[in-house]
C-alpha cells in the first residue's frame, strides 16, 4: 500500500470516522519497499490539494523519513522545486507498505496488511 | 465546419455518449448535425479540423472522421451538394497524390460500379497521381443502404456523403486488451470494448484520480489507466485481488506496462467503506455485482441478533486470528446502488462522474428504476440488450454544491425486508424465474 493511499483511507468502523484520533492509522510493525515508477508531476499537481497535509507529517514521522515543511508547497512552488516534486513522488507514490498492519487511534482495531494488499474487513461485532 | 463521424454499428446507445464525454474531455463545442441509431453516419458541426482530430483520438466507438465535402439523398443530389458547399477546397487538393475509396453500409457495389460512381466526381479536378497506398489524401464515398438491401432489391443507398479522410480512431487497441490475451480474468470481467468506453464516459485521463469500489481482476482501472489515469480499486473479495500464483491484479498492470497508472488496490466493503470523506476522486465507476452470478454481500451476519460481541477462544479473541473470515451476509442491490450514489456525492470532485451498470428487465413491470441523488446529474443512459433483460451504463455528475437544488420531492426509497438473497434483490428474482410477465390480479 502507497503511502498516498494511506492518506485516503481511515478507520473502517462507522463510529470511528467523525473523530479526530482515528485518521491517520498507525503503522505498526511495517515492512516498506520502493517501486521505481516514472515521475509524473501532473499527477502530483493534481493529487496535492487532496492530500491531508497534517496527516502526512504524522504519517511519516511515525515511519521514520525525513521531515517535511510544515505547510503543503503550492502547486507554483512545486513547479519551481525539482527536488521537492521528486521527494514527494518517491514519498506519495514510490514507497509502500508491504507487510504490516495500521492501527486505528479511536478503536485501536489493526487492519493487517499482507503483500502490500490492506485488508479492511471488519467482524461483525465492529459493523 | 461540418464533419461526418463513421461510427461502428455495435453498442448503437453508447456512441453519442462517447463522443460527447470526449468533447467535454476535450474542451470542445460539439453540435450533432444529424444522428440516427441504425445508421454508422453522424454529421456533426466543430470549430476546426484540429477539433475533430482531437475529438476521435481516444474514440472506442467511432472509427473515422471526415471533412464533409457534400451529401445527399441520391448522387445527383451529391454531386449538387459538393458544387455547392466544397467548390472552395477543390483547388487545395489539384496537385496532391490522393485516393478514393467507397464505404457501403448494408451495400455493396462491384468494382465496375465503384469505378464509375468515382468518376463522376471528374468535376473536381484533381490533376494529381492516384496513389492506392501512401496517397496524401483520402477521400470518401459513404453510402447508408436500408437494412436486408441485398435480399428485397433495393438498388440505391438512402443516403451518400463524400468526405476527406482526416483521422481514425482508437478502436484497435480493443484486441489490446482482449479478455482472451489477458493474464487474469474472472467470468464477471468487463469485456475491453465496453470498459474502455465506459472509461471514456467517465473522462478518465493523464492525472486524475479514479476509482472501483467492485475491483474483481481489474477490468475498469486497466482501462482508465490506460488513457492515463490514476486508478484505486477495491474489493470485499481479497481474492480476486490477490490472484493466485503470478496472476493478480497488479499483475494485469505488469502484462500492459500500466504499473505507473496503478494506484493502489485493498479489501473493502462500500457499505463499511475505509475511504476517508473527502473529495477525493475525479471519476468513479464500477460493475457491482447484482446477485446473479456472483452473490451481492456484504459485511455482517444474516442474523442481526448474532456476533455483537467479540469470540473469544482458547483466551485469544477469534477476529485477531490471521485466518479469520469475518461474516458475510446478503444486501439488497438497490441497497447498494444507493449507498454507490451517496458515496460518490462524497468522493468526487466538483464535475467528477460516477458511471455504474446496472441491470433491468425487459418487461417495463419489472424494471428497474434509475436511482437519483440531489448532488448527482444524470449525464445519460446506455442499453445493451439482451434476450429477456438488458444492462445499462448510468452516468452522473457531481453537482458543485453551490448549483445543488434542494428538491423535497426525493422520496426515500421503500426498503426490501427479508434476509435470503432473491427477498433482497428483485432483479435476481426476476432472472431465475424467467422474468414471467408479473400478474396483475
Amino acid at each position: 500500500m502507497k503511502v498516498l493511499t494511506l492518506n485516503f483511507l481511515t478507520c473502517a468502523v462507522k463510529a470511528c470516522k467523525s473523530t479526530s484520533t482515528s485518521f491517520p492509522l498507525h503503522p505498526k510493525d511495517c515492512e516498506m519497499v520502493s517501486d521505481t515508477i516514472e515521475p509524473n508531476p501532473k499527477l502530483l499537481y493534481n493529487i496535492l490539494p487532496r492530500v491531508n497535509w497534517t496527516a502526512l507529517l504524522t504519517t511519516v514521522a511515525e515511519l521514520g523519513f525525513p521531515e517535511l515543511p510544515p505547510n503543503p508547497p503550492t502547486i507554483e512552488e512545486l513547479q519551481a522545486d525539482e527536488k521537492m516534486t521528486q521527494e514527494l513522488h518517491t514519498l506519495l507514490l514510490e514507497t509502500q507498505i508491504s507487510e504490516g498492519c495500521l492501527v486505528c487511534g479511536n478503536c485501536g482495531h489493526a487492519y493487517a496488511i499482507k503483500e502490500g494488499i490492506a485488508n479492511f474487513l471488519l467482524p461483525n461485532h465492529l459493523v | 465546419m461540418v464533419y461526418m463521424i463513421r461510427f461502428t454499428q455495435v453498442h448503437e446507445t453508447f456512441r453519442l455518449a462517447e463522443t460527447k464525454a470526449l468533447a467535454v474531455l476535450e474542451g470542445i463545442d460539439l453540435e450533432i448535425i444529424s444522428y440516427s441509431p441504425t445508421s454508422p453516419f453522424c454529421m456533426v458541426k466543430l470549430p476546426s479540423e484540429e477539433a475533430a482530430k482531437k475529438l476521435l483520438q481516444r474514440s472506442i466507438l467511432a472509427k473515422a472522421i471526415y471533412e464533409v465535402w457534400g451529401h445527399g439523398s441520391s448522387y445527383p443530389e451529391l454531386h449538387e451538394s459538393t458544387k455547392a458547399t466544397s467548390s472552395h477546397l477543390w483547388p487545395l487538393y489539384k496537385n496532391v497524390t490522393f485516393k478514393f475509396v467507397i464505404d457501403s453500409f448494408q451495400g455493396s457495389r462491384t468494382n465496375d460500379e465503384q469505378r464509375a460512381l468515382i468518376d463522376s466526381f471528374r468535376f473536381l479536378e484533381f490533376e494529381g497521381p492516384i496513389h492506392m497506398k501512401g496517397a496524401q489524401y483520402e477521400f470518401c464515398l459513404a453510402e447508408d443502404w436500408p437494412l436486408g438491401s441485398a435480399s428485397l432489391g433495393i438498388k440505391k443507398p438512402t443516403k451518400v456523403f463524400l468526405g476527406r479522410y482526416l483521422a481514425r480512431s482508437e478502436r484497435d487497441v480493443i484486441s489490446k486488451y482482449d479478455l482472451k490475451k489477458r493474464k487474469y480474468i474472472s467470468t464477471t470481467s468487463m469485456d475491453s470494448e465496453l470498459a474502455l468506453v465506459t472509461a471514456n464516459i467517465t473522462l478518465a485521463a493523464p492525472g486524475k484520480l479514479f476509482y472501483d469500489p467492485f475491483v474483481g481482476t481489474g477490468s475498469f482501472p486497466i482501462a482508465c489507466a490506460h488513457f492515463g489515469a490514476l486508478a484505486f480499486g477495491s474489493d470485499i473479495d481479497g481474492r480476486s485481488i490477490r490472484g493466485k500464483g503470478k496472476v493478480s491484479l497488479l499483475a494485469n498492470f505488469e502484462q500492459y506496462g500500466l504499473t505507473r497508472e496503478f494506484g493502489d488496490s485493498f479489501v473493502a466493503d462500500l457499505t463499511n467503506s475505509p475511504v476517508r470523506r473527502a473529495r477525493l476522486f475525479d471519476g468513479i465507476l464500477c460493475d457491482p455485482p447484482y446477485g446473479v452470478r456472483e452473490g451481492l454481500k456484504v459485511l455482517g451476519h444474516r442474523d442481526p441478533t448474532r456476533g455483537k460481541t467479540p469470540i473469544f477462544r482458547d483466551g485469544l479473541a477469534h477476529h485477531l486470528d490471521p485466518k479469520f473470515v469475518p461474516p458475510k451476509k446478503p444486501y439488497s442491490f438497490l441497497a447498494m446502488l444507493d449507498d454507490i450514489l451517496e458515496f460518490a456525492t462524497t468522493s468526487l470532485v466538483d464535475n467528477g462522474r460516477l458511471s455504474f451498470w446496472m441491470p433491468t428487465a425487459n418487461d417495463v413491470d419489472q424494471e428497474i428504476k434509475i436511482p437519483e441523488h440531489p448532488s448527482l446529474e444524470i449525464i445519460g443512459v446506455c442499453t445493451q440488450e439482451f434476450n429477456q433483460w438488458s444492462r445499462r451504463l448510468i452516468t452522473y455528475r457531481r453537482i458543485p454544491d453551490a448549483e445543488v437544488v434542494a428538491s423535497e420531492s426525493r422520496q426515500p426509497r421503500v426498503k426490501e425486508t427479508g434476509v435470503n438473497a432473491n427477498d433482497l434483490n428483485p432483479f435476481r428474482k426476476g432472472y431465475f424465474q424467467g422474468f414471467k410477465p408479473v400478474s396483475k390480479s
